[in-house]
Order: structure tokens, then sequence, then C-alpha cells
């Protein structure tokens, strides 16, 4: 099949040759004379190619690529060994390997990348780093009682745990109307979604960071977590020493099993970076953490559209909706998280490329 | 270096950190230009619309999508420039493309979106955090803990410094490498004109034909070296070329018609060397 086209390519040339090519004198300029016009095409579709106008490339340049592209590696491998013409050796190197990015590169658009991320490749990636999920979990729970026990032996520590600039009212001591009054359900919508907004990229911000922190084998990536949830932790105690628990849980769960979930994957895909690159296993440190890091950004991406999701969650429902409706969005966001990521056994088979080094 | 799936070894070269650091200054300073376009559009387009929201209480309808609209363009300039260029067809963003590198799979496979995705998301402690402390941490604020996470930032931010392939940390997270791309234009080629053909000079007419053991002398560097010389086109160079050849083989040396000598000087050498090539003998320079 290659061969025919390959061999048309040539016998197209011969006939158009130059007559250029009998002035050389060098036999190794002869062949580069020969073969110039098939490279410079390729040059040509190249260049189209890396500004992005696939469209405005033919049909035959487009099928041509592959042959040409081939004609000109071999002119490489031959002009090594015969050739000394420095500046025809370097042309045809940066030739060829442009060639070899168009050509090998990823053949799938934005869409196609989102299609496969989406129907498989993310809940494939959460499937495979659940070791990374316990950990971070456990850590997260261990935060949050961390966070419930020492602000109920000491009171000041709920002012080094939440920020100072968090809240007015929600302070120990706070009467139980003014903390009911923060969980309130508000009358209308207005500077809601500029709030969501915010909160997006703040909590998309702190995930990034707990991801890449997790680059230091994971450590500060687990330290986050937990001085996250010691935050939610004091204030959960805040709430229930007011003797509203369920109020809380409530207002918390509409956004927070989507934003929480998040949390959880981005410190668990920081921590699997950083076992990878501490244990590696059978293989080498690089290629570990090549390959972790790689499934990591998987589940990143996945878990920058969770807090989207979540941000949306928390400025609408959470502010318009009565206790019982938040339970019951804040439960079956849940359930559909997991089961989206859990249950469903992806139709394809794993596939990652073992990165070889 | 990678192997091509044809079995072609293609050099790669690393690009040099100095590169890769005014690429990043170029882009920051992209983003940060255009942010400050956009924002001063922003501002003097809608200027009237804040300025009544003082008096107003909250936000209205139109302020609230501006505000919306600009927390998310902050979002997508910090985490999707790098992402959106690199997944391009190039591989590299506007600083990289006019530096002349851009990223590539370590493996000399593909560049996948998740790799991108993974070294860019690992800017955050490469290059914000470690500022962030380096310009609070001198106060003395956190004390000696904010020093000492100073260093411990710096230490990621200088991670390119002490590895030999230049990698940061993103790209040993990612398994890439930020490679040199060069885009080189086929030059002329040499042994065409009548002086390289035939040895005959167009302007003299002279009749310029080197013996064995005069082309013996010189070897591949010296080629490509008079190669170089010859394609720049320096008058006083090529003089001072011809002149030490002529000495060096024993000829006198002529004025007037240098660039002939040269030519065919370099095409006899060339066919010289190039035929010791195909029959697997190769002298890398004057001295083997």
């Amino acid at each position: 099949m290659k061969a025919p086209v390959l061999r048309n390519l040539f016998r197209k040339q011969a006939i158009e040759m130059p007559p250029a090519i009998e002035a050389a004198a060098l036999r190794s300029d002869r062949f580069r004379l020969e073969r110039e016009p098939e490279w410079r095409r390729l040059e040509a579709i190249l260049n189209r190619m890396e500004k992005g106008r696939l469209r405005s490339i033919p049909d035959e340049d487009v099928l041509a690529l592959p042959a040409l592209y081939r004609m000109a590696a071999s002119s490489l491998s031959v002009a090594r060994e015969t050739s000394l013409d420095k500046s025809t050796l370097t042309y045809l190197e940066s030739l060829v390997q442009r060639a070899w990015f168009q050509v090998y590169r990823p053949q799938q658009g934005f869409l196609g990348w989102l299609r496969g991320f989406l129907g498989g490749g993310l809940s494939r990636s959460v499937q495979q780093i659940w070791l990374d999920i316990c950990i971070a979990l456990a850590a997260m729970i261990a935060g949050t009682i961390t966070g419930w026990l020492l602000v109920s032996r000491d009171q000041e520590w709920y002012y080094a745990l939440v920020p100072t600039g968090f809240t007015d009212s929600r302070v120990p001591g706070a009467t139980r109307e003014v903390l009911l009054e923060s969980l309130a359900v508000q009358q209308d919508a207005q500077g809601l979604s500029a709030f969501a907004a915010y909160l997006f990229s703040n909590n998309a911000g702190v995930s990034i960071l707990a991801f890449a922190l997790g680059f230091a084998f994971g450590v500060p990536s687990l330290l986050l977590l937990v001085h996250n949830m010691a935050v939610l932790g004091a204030m959960w105690w805040l709430f229930s020493d007011a003797g509203l628990s369920w109020e809380f849980a409530a207002w918390l769960s509409v956004h927070g099993t989507t934003e929480l979930f998040a949390i959880l994957l981005a410190g668990a895909a920081g921590i699997h970076i950083g076992r990878a690159m501490a244990f590696p296993g059978s293989r080498s440190i690089m290629a570990a953490a090549a390959q972790s890091g790689r499934r990591a950004a998987q589940v990143m991406a996945g878990v920058v559209l969770m807090l989207m999701v979540a941000a949306l969650l928390e400025a609408f429902p959470r502010q318009l909706l009565g206790m019982n409706e938040r339970f019951l969005i804040g439960g079956s966001m849940l359930a559909i998280w997991v089961t989206y990521f859990f249950a469903l056994r992806p139709a394809k088979p794993p596939f990652l490329p073992e990165p070889r080094e | 270096m990678v192997i091509t799936p044809e079995g072609i070894a293609l050099p790669f070269t690393i690009g040099s950190r100095s590169a890769r650091f005014g690429a990043l200054m170029i882009d920051f300073m992209i983003i940060g230009f255009t942010l400050m376009l956009v924002t001063a559009l922003l501002l003097w387009m809608f200027g009237g619309l804040l300025s009544s929201m003082g008096s107003s209480q909250g936000m209205n309808g139109p302020v609230e999508f501006l505000v919306i609209f600009y927390f998310l363009l902050l979002f997508v300039a910090r985490y999707g420039y790098f992402l959106a260029f690199e997944m391009g067809p190039r591989g590299a963003t506007p600083g990289k493309r006019l530096l002349g590198i851009r990223v590539a799979a370590r493996d000399g496979g593909r560049l996948t979106a998740e790799a991108v995705i993974a070294r860019n998301l690992l800017r955050d402690i490469e290059i914000f955090l470690p500022l962030v402390f380096i310009f609070s941490a001198p106060s003395g604020e956190g004390g000696p803990a904010g020093l000492a996470a100073m260093a411990w930032f710096a230490c990621f931010m200088l991670f390119a410094v002490f590895n030999k392939d230049a990698m940061r940390a993103g790209d040993l997270i990612a398994g890439t490498w930020v490679v040199e791309a060069p885009r080189t234009k086929l030059a002329e080629a040499l042994s065409t004109t009548t002086a390289a053909a035939s040895g005959t000079s167009d302007v003299t007419g002279a009749k310029y034909s080197f013996g064995e053991a005069e082309l013996a002398v010189y070897g591949e560097y010296e080629l490509q070296t008079l190669e170089r010389i010859l394609r720049d086109g320096n008058e006083e160079a090529i003089g001072k070329v011809a002149e030490t050849i002529c000495r060096k083989i024993g000829w006198t040396a002529g004025t007037g018609d240098e660039r002939a000598f040269l030519e065919s000087f370099y095409a006899q050498l060339r066919a010289r060397l190039e035929g010791g090539m195909r029959f697997g003998r190769r002298k890398a320079d004057k001295h083997s």
C-alpha cells in the first residue's frame, strides 16, 4: 500500500526534474536537489498545520503528509551517511522533527478528548487512585475530629483555626439566633452568581495547590487537608454547641458533598504523585512520576469541573432552599458522584501508555 | 535523542534555561498586558455602572455579570493560557514560540492533554507560592518557620537548575521536557555554481584544480567551517580564509578571485570527503 505511493512520488519528481540538478557537481547535492521539491512541499504543509489552519490544507496534501514525512526521514538517514552539507542536514533534522510532531501528535481535538474524559477516562483514573482516596479521606476525618476536639477543649483555638475575616457573627459565644440567622434562607438571588464565581476560582486555586503540593512526597497535601478540615470541625463544634447540628449539616451538605468530594480527590491526586515518587516500585522514579502525574492530572480536570458545580450549588440552592431540600440536594449529589466514579465500569479497558525512559 | 517509529534517531536539544525563563517572562507580560487592557476597557465602558453601584444597595444585573466575567477571566488567564497554547499544534506558548522552544513528551510519544495539564498545574508551587514567601519571609512576620518555608519553596523554584535535562517539577510529573524547535530555512546548494562544478572561475577564467595531497590536509570540521564562511558571504572573511588555505597547501595567494577559489576548493574537498564516506572512511578534522 505504502510503497506505490512512495514510488509515485519519486516518479513524478523525476519528470519535473529541474535543470539545476545536472549543474550540481557533487553527488550529495544532486541527491538534495532531486528531493528538494518534496521537502518544500512538506514544509509548506507543516507551516499551515502549525498555524492551526487544518481546513485550508487541500485533501491531497493531507493524504501525502505521511508519505512526505517518511520520505524526508529516509532522506535524512541517507544524507547523514553521504552528505557533508551542514545546512542541509540541519534543515532536514528540523524538518523531520517538525513533521514528526505533527504526524504523531494527538489526533483528537478538544471535544474528542472531553468525550473520552467524561465517558470513562475520569472515573477510571479515580478508581486507579482508590488507595490515595482512602488515605485522603482518613486525613480529612482526622482533621475534622481534631478541629472539633481542639475547639471544645479551648475556645481560643477557634480564632486560630477559622480565618478572622471569614465570618462576623459566627464566633464562640454567639447566640443561637445569630447562628441560625447565618444559615437562613435568603429572599433573593442578588449578588449570588458573582459570589459563585468568586467561590469557584478560590476553591479551584486551593485544590490545585493541594494537588501541586503532592510533589513534595504528598506530606503537604495531607497537612493542607487536615488544616482545612479542622476549620470545618471547629465550625461544626460551634453550631452543635448551640444545638444546630442538623441545620449546619443541611446548610453544608448542599454544596459540601460536591466540594468536599472534589477537595478529597484533589488531595488524593497529590498524595498519589507523592506516593508514586516515594515508592516507585520496579519503575524508575521518573517513569513513576510521569505515569502518576498524568493520571492525577485527569482527576484534577474532574476536580475543577466538580468545583464549578459546587459553586453553583453553593450560591443558589444553599441560600434559597429550606432544610429538607438542602439535605435532598446534598445527598443526591453525593449519590450521583459516587455512582459516576465507582459504580459505572468504564467500557474501554484501561489504557495508559507506559512512559518509556 | 528520540528514535522515531521509522527508526530514525532525531536529536533533541534541551531548551536552554535562559530561553525558558525569557519565554516565561514574555508569557507573563502578555497575560499582564492583556489583563490590564481588559480591565481598563471594562472600567472605561462600565465606569458609570460601577459608580452607580455605590449609591444603590447591592449589585444590579449588569455589574454582577461584569464581576463574574472578571473572576472567570482571571482564572482562565492564570491556568487556561498555558494549557490552551501548549495543547495546540505547536506545543508552545507565544513566548516559547518566539524563543524557538516547545514542549515534548520525554518518552518520544505523543504530548497528551493530561501531560500538559499536569505540568501546568504545578506552576502554583513553582512560581506563585515561592514568590509569596520570598516577599513575606524577610520581613520576619512568619518567624523562622517563614524563612524555612521560603527555603523549601525556593527548592521547587530552582528545581530546573539542578538537573541536566532542565526539567521543572511540572515536567517531572508530566513526563515532558522542553526542547529546541528550530525552524531553519533550506540554504542554496553550493556546488551548482560554475566555480564549484568545474573549478573554472567566472571572473578570471582561471581553472582551479587541487591534487590529492592538497585536499588531504582538511577534514569535515574545516569543510563545514568553510561552508559557513561561503554562506555568510562576508568578503573580508572570505579573503582571510582563502589566504590561510593557500598558505596551508603551499599555493601563492592571488587577489580578486577568492570566492571562486574557495568554492572550487570546497566542492573538491567535499567530493573527496564524501567519496571517502561512501567507503566508510571519515576524517573528522585536520588532526585526524
